[in-house]
């Protein structure tokens, strides 16, 4: 087991960009992305939840996009509120949620599969034992509705994306992106690999959370089966 | 109870959209000209949120399965009921068995119809709009067919019979004749990383809207903008109204329906309250951005929900609760 301990994290400075009137794009000042800044990220995306002054939130990697009323709050104001949670954070649970997702890798809905191998210098085999034991994390959900961004994908695997993307990619789709790893939530265009498929809904309507993966979950790919 | 008459699958159950689901990656969806969902509810008597139809396919017909109070207002479309030609912006009853046609517009793009009590579709995510992206909200998650039938809730006892065409209408109808519409934007992220000759040509020459423009986004075609250098960015929430700008040099609007996170560069970010200008404007129209500060960004909104409250007591509705 891992502790988050944030309060460790040296404070990196926020750099504050209009996004309209009513919105700004929070985002830390480096450049490559940075686990414990996106863990800081976390906790002030939780921390402005309960603010009443806050219409929307969206994390993204390493900053978050804040929406409120600029005829009831100034953005300087918010500015303020933010520069304020950002040098004192909440703690973050220390253990994480550890969700399971079972796949059926290559066949149909895992088309570049034996390409992605191929390019890795591995068997299908070896590419799907690294695939599955590895641990990812949610860095953010968002693009699509239930999209979770997967950090954690071993290096050997990256591959950047499609020169052009696929006009359709179905939802359950197990796909991976440059660094990145996911699953469709719904049928979509999509620049990404395709490598199988899991019956687990990431988007649920009907669920109480829609969201099957939420920020700062580790998610875990279980071999269901390999089609040849 | 209406049914549709008339196929389209681009015709949709829209109310103001979603708010606080982006974080879901859930967009906020609802009527691309919002103000005029907001006055075609307040015509008969309904408050601005309820559920009413988007057309975007033309023409569009429906049947009364009772008695009822329509309202058609957004693009200036032609309107009839059995044959009849009826007008636009204000308040018809229409009896049981009567046929509502909305013409082509003449005018922009999308129409908007309200109907009294509003479009019974269920609440999801706080709202009863069209997802089309992850199929949910509106009816059934999809596009109007011909034969669909479409519950109304119960109306509300006030009736208006009154009738409107705000100024800022007729003002966007005469720039929309001469196919050349204006809309604000304040400065994004990356402005300062354009070269000044892209800065200069972004906010003085015009932009033509592509037939690559929909719900999602406006496809814009002019003069190429470049960053003095390429920009790799970490995905980000994007506000609708952004401006990217794809390495190819040709400028993106984000609108309802945009993806809740992108990566490209973004130039500029239209006002809110100059979204529904856009939303009216068609294939083939020049847009032109014009800078403004985000104080002046702020005072513009605080005018445009003044004039809306205008026309909200004028139609003699009171505010919600």
């Amino acid at each position: 087991m891992r502790d988050i301990n944030i309060i460790e994290t040296p404070a990196a400075e926020l750099v504050f960009s209009p996004s309209g009137c009513g919105a700004m794009l929070v985002e830390s000042c480096q450049s490559v992305f940075s686990p414990s800044v996106q863990r800081k990220f976390f906790s002030l995306a939780r921390a402005l939840e309960a603010d009443q002054q806050i219409s929307e939130l969206v994390l993204g990697v390493n900053n978050l996009l804040v929406m409120f009323d600029p005829l009831v709050s100034s953005p300087s104001a918010i500015e303020q509120l933010i520069q304020s949670l950002w040098l004192y954070p909440d703690a973050l649970p220390s253990t994480p949620r550890v969700m399971e997702i079972p796949v059926s890798y290559g066949g149909e809905a895992g088309e570049d599969l034996s390409m992605l191998a191929e390019h890795a210098g591995f068997s299908i085999d070896q590419w799907i034992e690294c695939h599955s034991n590895a641990t990812y994390e949610v860095a953010c959900v968002g693009s699509m509705p239930g999209f979770a961004y997967l950090t954690g994908l071993p290096a050997e695997l990256a591959k950047p994306r499609r020169a052009s993307p696929r006009a359709q990619l179905a939802k359950g789709t197990v796909i991976i992106g440059g660094a990145q790893a996911g699953v469709m939530p719904c049928t979509a265009p999509s620049g990404w690999h395709a490598i199988g498929r899991t019956d687990v809904d990431l988007f649920d309507i009907q669920r109480q959370q829609p969201c099957l993966l939420l920020p700062g979950d580790q998610v875990r790919f279980l071999v269901r089966e390999v089609a040849s | 109870m209406i049914e549709v008459l008339s196929g389209g699958a681009l015709n949709l159950v829209q109310d103001l959209g979603r708010s606080g689901c982006m974080a879901m990656g859930v967009s906020r969806s609802g009527a691309m000209d919002a103000p005029a969902l907001m006055i075609a509810n307040w015509l008969v008597g309904n408050q601005e949120n309820a559920a009413g139809l988007e057309v975007n396919i033309f023409p569009f017909r429906f049947k009364a399965e009772r008695e009822l109070l329509v309202s058609c207002t957004g693009a200036h479309c032609p309107l009839s009921v059995d044959g009849y030609p009826v007008p636009s912006w204000t308040c018809l009853e229409i009896r049981p068995g009567q046929q509502v046609v909305v013409e082509r517009p003449r005018l922009g793009v999308r129409a908007y119809l309200a109907f009294s009590g509003g479009v019974d579709a269920p609440v999801q995510l706080g709202s009863r709009a069209t997802d089309l992206k992850a199929g949910f909200g509106g009816h059934e998650g999809r596009g109007l067919n011909r034969g669909d039938r479409l519950q109304l809730l119960p109306p509300s006892l006030t009736l208006t019979g009154r009738a409107i065409l705000p100024i800022e209408r007729v003002q966007l109808a005469e720039a929309m004749r001469c196919q050349q519409v204006t809309v604000r934007a304040i400065a994004a992220a990356q402005a300062d990383d354009f070269s000044s000759t892209s800065l200069d040509a972004f906010y003085s020459t015009p932009y033509e809207v592509t037939p690559q423009s929909n719900r999602v986004g406006y496809r814009l075609q002019g003069q190429s903008l470049q960053t003095l250098r390429p920009i790799e960015l970490l995905s980000h929430g994007i506000a609708p109204g952004t401006v990217q700008v794809p390495p190819a040099g040709q400028p993106i609007v984000q609108l309802a329906e945009a993806n809740t996170c992108g990566g490209y560069p973004k130039i500029a970010t239209v006002l809110d309250c100059d979204l529904w200008r856009l939303a009216q404007a068609g294939v083939g129209c020049s847009i032109h951005f014009k800078p403004v500060t985000v104080a002046e960004g702020i005072e513009a909104l605080a005018q445009h929900r003044a004039a809306l409250a205008n026309i909200q007591r004028y139609l003699g509705v009171s505010p919600t609760a």
